[in-house]
């Protein structure tokens, strides 16, 4: 455990060396800037879009995070050769891969948790600027605890992604496991269309290939739940629940078999 | 008391090419035994077999066949890397980290904390000389400062067992004197060190025993001596105050004559020719004698010899398997 925490905590220095925590900046900006807009744009409809907005930029900011550190998270320490030193320590592979894991999803735990909280501020701002009048007419609070139901399902989602990208790490390169990541995220989007391929094509192979990767691939539009949270619609606990221990069986799925790959590599 | 290092039939296959894949043998059947409290050198020319051995032994490769103990344990037993410090070829750090923090990383590794920590890696620091400079990130860091970072690495946790890929890689001469000490001072603590290296002055200076591979073999193992004191095959006499005229004279009777300056020759005569007489009429014409020494075959001849013998890279693994037959 020890072993996997000390590396957990180096990624987390690296990602903070590397200037990371800059896209938070880039963040609050966006949202205040956005805020401004749209509050000279609209009237009474503002909250939704920033409230959309705001899930939507924690999303994108966190994927780039876990594509663009995930992908490099193995295949980095094998090209500077760092891991010749690491692994001559007592570490074992698996501990490496977790621990570059936990490390990654540390990180994104700091930003989500910081986006989040921009975000909290910008919506308090909007609801003390905003007279009673027009709140009166929203279809949830303006600072509504809800959201944090959808900013919890985007951070399982990208727990998912960053073992999806240390996944394609532990054998491809950089570019090739950032494309593959990417398709994954895109292509597991649109996962419940995978299901009925067979309605809209003719070829049976294609409907039943496509029929696997609804089976293989993970269906990451359940846990887009933005939507409903910013229409002050319900999201129950069970369904964070159940949501939450299905992308943590593809976490679990996802690093044992990362671990196989990666012990049984030879860094030349 | 087991060995400290015993590698027995280690046998690394590498597969290359994309299209057309064939295998190429690194290391063939290389069978060491290394005792506690050694110092031994690990020889050979680049492309030698050096590297993978030590990542063979590292575990940061794994054997095609063949197997290797470290302290008794197999090769990658988590206790055994607790006993045990490496140093890799030309390493490389995190840049974004500074000495001291690199250090504070892996001392943790090894559960070291608060006081002890800090106190471990400053006297590591100092001990190889890298002063104020532990504050500065390693990306700002010469070769030669990271390889004493590296060297400062591989002590950290007080290793029974040394494993050094080239220690004196990128080091000036100084650095070089002190990590000869280093290893002299490791040897005095009743630590083993296995360092490889193709400088073969670093090797009679520091080891009792070598192993030389070449091609990915083991070309010959044992005593330094033992390697080269059948290769002595003549003398060498360096002589001052030689005159024109004697020279002359001199000439017919030495295989070899050098001049090194105005008046001061290096003079080669065979083995069978003795060098006492020929001294004697010299000193007796007025020369002066410098040195007097034997011509041995440096280990850069015994390399060239024996890479020459074996082929210079290693071969398939099937050629491997129709010279054994043979």
């Amino acid at each position: 455990m020890r072993a996997i925490r000390v590396v957990a905590v180096n990624v987390f220095r690296e990602s903070v060396r590397d200037r990371v925590p800059y896209n938070l900046v880039v963040f609050a900006i966006l949202l205040i800037a956005s805020s401004y807009l749209i509050g000279q744009l609209t009237a009474g409809q503002d909250v939704k879009i920033i409230k959309d907005l705001g899930l939507a930029a924690t999303s994108i900011f966190g994927l780039f995070i876990a594509i663009f550190i995930g992908i490099g998270l193995v295949s980095k320490e094998v090209e500077r050769r760092s891991i010749y030193g690491l692994l001559s320590k007592p570490v074992s592979r698996a501990q490496f891969i977790t621990g570059k894991y936990a490390g990654l999803v540390l990180t994104l735990a700091v930003n989500v948790s910081v986006m989040a909280m921009a975000f909290y501020v910008i919506l308090a701002y909007m609801v003390w600027t905003e007279p009673p009048t027009i709140r009166a007419g929203w279809d949830a609070p303006g600072m509504d605890p809800a959201l944090l139901k959808a900013v919890f399902l985007i951070f399982v989602e990208l727990m998912l992604v960053t073992a999806v990208a240390l996944f394609f790490s532990t054998f491809s390169t950089p570019i090739l496991s950032a494309v593959m990541t990417f398709g994954l995220y895109v292509a597991g989007h649109f996962n419940a269309d995978l299901k009925n391929f067979e309605r809209v094509v003719s070829s049976k192979a294609a409907a039943r290939l496509a029929r696997g990767a609804y089976h293989v691939l993970p269906d990451l539009s359940a846990f887009d739940v933005k939507t409903q949270v910013v229409h002050g619609l319900p999201v129950p606990l069970a369904y964070l629940g159940t949501t939450t221990a299905y992308g943590l069986t593809y976490v679990a799925a996802l690093l044992l078999v990362s671990t196989f790959i990666f012990s049984r590599r030879d860094f030349k | 008391m087991p060995s400290a290092i015993r590698i027995e039939e280690l046998t690394k296959d590498y597969t290359i090419g994309f299209w057309r894949r064939r295998s190429y043998r690194a290391l063939d059947r290389l069978t060491l035994e290394i005792e506690p409290g050694e110092v031994f050198g690990f020889l050979g020319p680049n492309g030698a077999g050096k590297t993978t051995t030590l990542k063979l032994l590292m575990q940061l490769i794994y054997p095609t066949s063949g197997r290797a103990e470290i302290l008794g344990r197999p090769v990658g037993d988590l206790d055994v890397r607790r006993r045990i410090g490496y140093l890799p070829e030309n390493p490389s750090f995190y840049d974004y980290l500074t000495a001291e923090e690199l250090l504070g990383y892996f001392g943790d590794l090894f559960g070291y904390s608060g006081s002890d920590r800090r106190k471990r890696v400053s006297t590591l620091l100092d001990r190889v000389g890298i002063g104020a400079e532990r504050r500065l990130q390693l990306r700002k860091f010469s070769k030669g400062m990271i390889q004493r970072v590296g060297i400062a690495q591989a002590l950290l946790n007080d290793p029974e067992v040394v494993f050094l890929d080239e220690p004196m890689s990128g080091l000036d001469p100084l650095g070089r004197r002190d990590v000869r000490s280093l290893i002299l001072e490791l040897r005095d603590q009743g630590r083993t060190v296995f360092f490889s290296s193709h400088i073969l002055a670093d090797a009679e200076a520091l080891c009792r025993r070598v192993a030389v591979v070449a091609g990915g073999r083991l070309a010959a193992s044992g005593t330094l001596s033992d390697i080269l004191a059948f290769e002595v095959h003549g003398w060498e006499l360096v002589i001052s105050a030689v005159s024109p005229e004697l020279l002359v004279k001199v000439t017919p009777r030495v295989r070899r004559a050098t001049e090194i300056s105005p008046g001061r020759y290096s003079l080669e005569l065979s083995l069978d020719q003795s060098p006492d007489r020929l001294l004697a009429d010299l000193t007796a014409a007025g020369a002066a004698l410098v040195s007097l020494n034997p011509i041995r075959d440096t280990l850069e001849d015994f390399f060239m010899k024996r890479v020459a013998e074996m082929g210079a890279g290693a071969r398939s693994p099937r050629e491997e398997e129709s010279r054994a037959r043979h």
